[in-house]
């Protein structure tokens, strides 16, 4: 059992967290207060190799763990988590590349991410499929060759600046449910692609939410990422390897929120001596620290076992759940350190109570988290824990 | 038997003219208010129009005497009143609750000139709004630590200071303002009079806030503002009595602010859990979601409890600090619990403004820090037990 990181990880976090403090910081207020998309920010990010960290090697990637990912993840969501999101959506539209698909669409697809800063989004939720992914209702016909998709995702990430998505659609009636969701690359200049309204979110007001129209989209064998009907399979994996991700994002916004709390809590004073000294205060603190330190771990842990290859869905369960349910605790808590102040936009802990909310909804809902825990645990055999 | 004002002789049922004040309350809100909250909200838009509407229904001196032109309906028709107009618009309600609080602090402890002048322009409407005037940049919860000065100069006093997030101070046409006429502590301080647009007065910053954006929250500071020494409001140096007086009825409002938010909140949970499906049915057959509702809903049915017991024992003129304090911690704290569980039945779109699930998750979110923190309402609630 060792806690330390090694010397690539402490570099890798510390090149992130200076980055963080110059180049996102900074500007973070204005990039929510305007629902700014953090393009320039990005391109710099891909500069210095923040930007699609998990990519393999063979197609100019870092090659990086979950591990390292979540790592330095973390310190770009202690500057904005919207910023955060932004990043983690490349990331999430090239895992059913990686995990599912040929090495010829690896070397174009995930090249022209490591080729130039551009961005990629991943399109699974609709309008009325959310949490139920197994009831999306895009088509896929099969007409000779083709593949013809037609369907309205919702909820993409990084949807107006994306190059390519990934997209799951269904061949076959709704009623098979999870049967037959496929997979395809869709690249943005395709026939019949339209992106919708820009999302007006509460939070996390940098990135780009929304709607991705695909009217008769016409695709070949090669946007087919994995097999016909093994979309799902490669949705959930996906999910699987991307919820640690989720846990860095509130380990970001718990360790910002404990920053700025202790920093104010030691100025600000009421009667008489400064509320640090204050139990009340004090006791909220504790709480973010033990919050933060037990989110990290399970999130580390997550993370490491997925470089173990034994990828458990429970963990990354476990870490997302934990981590998004703790991260709005706190920053709702950090809100009230703050008083009045909170609740203004001069201080940095109202958008972190905005920008957290998210956390328990996307990539799997809180709920949704519990369930995957359930049927897991169910599902063991009794002595195996 | 004779039957008494408040809930004394049933203690669940309403009086007619408790259910009148009500229903016209909910009446306006639900009609007027409830469908443009989301555009006075987004476009940060004070809503004038309609508070001038509210005095004419009354709802600006709910608790105060007809002969000041109030609706004379008593504490906890007020209580009602404002957990209506809340479910409405929230920030509606906040600047409807600090005029009511500033009337009826005038009402309680002016002279019968000074409320022969401004009660009847507040619960006309002719005053747009009224102000409290306590906080200040250094001065929160610890409301004796205030700086402000009023120092005697013949037959007027001249006040110099700041005040922090004074709701509606920037339309006020009376503000009750707090200022040391003598020592340190809270033995020093006096409340005044002050009116709006009167010289030395100069309204700061409009708060850029996470929620209430249509309610207007700024900084006032005064140079050398001279009121008449007539001007005072009860007696000199027995202005902090006068405030935590006046906190122990706003609290209730606060309350009952946050009972209207969460319930709102929890109405919109519950319809937008019978329209949507997932896994083959509606989210409303799913335990997990019935059970927040239901923890929901019993939370605010105790914090209306809580807080109409509170608005009961003000009107039967019985002390009601602890009872305030004790709605104001439970209420607010579970009004933003239901927020957050309608944000989250709702999913990705509790999270944008197409409903209203996001709003009302923002407004609630202050209730908590407002008229006395959670804190400070533990530490109420705390020195009453230890007292006992």
């Amino acid at each position: 059992m060792d806690f330390s990181l090694t010397d690539e990880q402490q570099r890798l976090v510390e090149t992130a967290r200076k980055f963080t403090r110059e180049k996102i910081i900074p500007v973070a207020q204005k990039l929510d207060e305007h629902g700014t998309f953090p393009k320039e920010i990005c391109e710099q990010a891909w500069e210095i190799g923040l930007m699609n960290v998990e990519l393999p090697q063979e197609v100019g990637g870092l090659g990086l763990s979950t591990l390292d990912h979540v790592l330095m993840a973390e310190e770009v969501n202690y500057g904005c988590a919207g910023i955060g999101t932004t990043m983690f959506g490349n990331n999430l539209a090239a895992m059913p590349i990686m995990l599912a698909g040929t090495d010829e669409q690896k070397k174009k697809w995930l090249g022209m991410l490591t080729d130039a800063p551009v961005f990629a989004a991943y399109a699974c939720s609709e309008p009325d499929a959310g949490s139920d992914v197994a009831g999306m209702r895009t088509t896929v016909r099969k007409v000779g060759d083709e593949y013809v998709v037609t369907g309205q995702k919702r909820w993409i990430t990084n949807a107006r600046y994306a190059q390519w998505y990934t997209v799951f659609g269904r061949i076959g009636e709704p009623r098979e449910r999870h049967k037959g969701i496929t997979c395809f690359v869709v690249p943005r200049d395709a026939a019949g692609i339209s992106v919708g309204r820009k999302e007006d979110k509460l939070g996390q007001r940098a990135s780009d939410t929304s709607d991705v129209i695909l009217e008769e989209v016409k695709l070949t064998k090669a946007n087919l990422v994995g097999e016909e009907g093994q979309g799902f399979k490669v949705a959930m994996k996906t999910f699987d390897r991307s919820r640690p991700w989720i846990a860095a994002g509130a380990c970001g916004i718990m360790r910002r929120a404990l920053d700025e709390c202790r920093r104010y809590a030691l100025e600000r004073k009421a009667f008489g001596q400064p509320i640090a000294q204050f139990q009340a205060v004090q006791f909220m603190l504790a709480e973010m620290a033990m919050k933060y330190e037990a989110t990290r771990l399970l999130m580390l842990k997550a993370s490491w076992s997925i470089g173990q290859g034994k990828l458990d869905a429970i963990e990354s369960s476990y870490a997302k759940a934990f981590g998004a349910d703790s991260a709005m605790a706190v920053a709702t808590d950090a809100v009230q350190v703050f008083g009045g102040y909170g609740y203004t936009k001069e201080y940095p802990v109202e958008k972190l109570m905005r920008d957290a909310k998210l956390l328990q909804i996307y990539e799997g809902t809180s709920q949704i988290q519990r369930m995957v825990i359930a049927r897991n645990l169910l599902a063991q055999t009794a002595g195996q824990g | 038997m004779q039957r008494r004002t408040g809930m004394q002789p049933r203690l669940f049922e309403l009086t007619e003219a408790q259910q009148l004040v009500r229903d016209t309350a909910r009446n306006y809100a639900q009609k007027t208010l409830a469908p443009i909250a989301g555009q006075l909200d987004r476009e940060g838009r004070f809503p004038q129009e309609q508070l001038a509407e509210l005095a004419e229904l009354g709802m600006m001196g709910v608790n105060i005497a007809e002969e000041y032109g109030g609706a004379q309906a008593g504490a906890v028709a007020y209580a009602l009143a404002m957990m209506e107009i809340a479910h409405g618009c929230a920030s509606t309600a906040v600047t409807m609750a600090v005029n009511n609080l500033v009337a009826e602090t005038i009402a309680r402890h002016g002279s019968e000139a000074q409320k022969k002048h401004y009660l009847p322009e507040i619960t006309s409407g002719r005053f747009v709004a009224a102000s409290f005037g306590l906080s200040e940049p250094n001065a929160g919860s610890d409301a004796a630590a205030l700086r402000t000065t009023a120092r005697r100069d013949g037959s007027e006093y001249v006040i110099n200071g700041n005040k922090q997030w004074i709701t509606s101070g920037d339309r006020a046409g009376v503000i009750i303002v707090w200022a040391r006429t003598g020592v340190e502590g809270n033995r020093g301080i006096s409340c005044f009079l002050v009116e709006g647009g009167s010289k030395g007065l100069h309204v700061g910053r409009h708060e850029d806030k996470m929620g209430l954006r249509a309610s207007s929250t700024v900084s006032l500071s005064f140079e050398d503002l001279r009121v008449p020494a007539s001007a005072m409001l009860g007696p000199e140096g027995r202005g902090f009595p006068i405030a935590l007086g006046a906190l122990d009825s706003g609290r209730v409002g606060i309350a009952c602010q946050a009972v209207g938010i969460g319930t709102a909140a929890l109405d919109s949970a519950v319809r937008y859990a019978k329209e949507r499906h997932s896994f083959g049915q509606p989210i409303a057959n799913y335990q997990a979601i019935r059970f927040a509702l239901a923890d929901v809903a019993t939370a605010l049915d105790a914090a209306r409890l809580l807080a109409l017991r509170a608005a009961a024992f003000k009107e039967a003129g019985r002390s009601f600090t602890r009872e305030g304090a004790m709605a104001k911690v439970f209420a607010t704290e579970k009004a933003n619990k239901a927020c957050d569980v309608a944000v989250q039945v709702h999913g990705g779109y509790g999270y944008i403004d197409e409903f209203p699930a996001e709003r009302h998750y923002r407004d609630a979110r202050i209730t908590t820090i407002y008229e006395g923190s959670s804190e400070i309402m533990r530490i109420v609630i705390g020195r009453h037990l230890l007292a006992g």
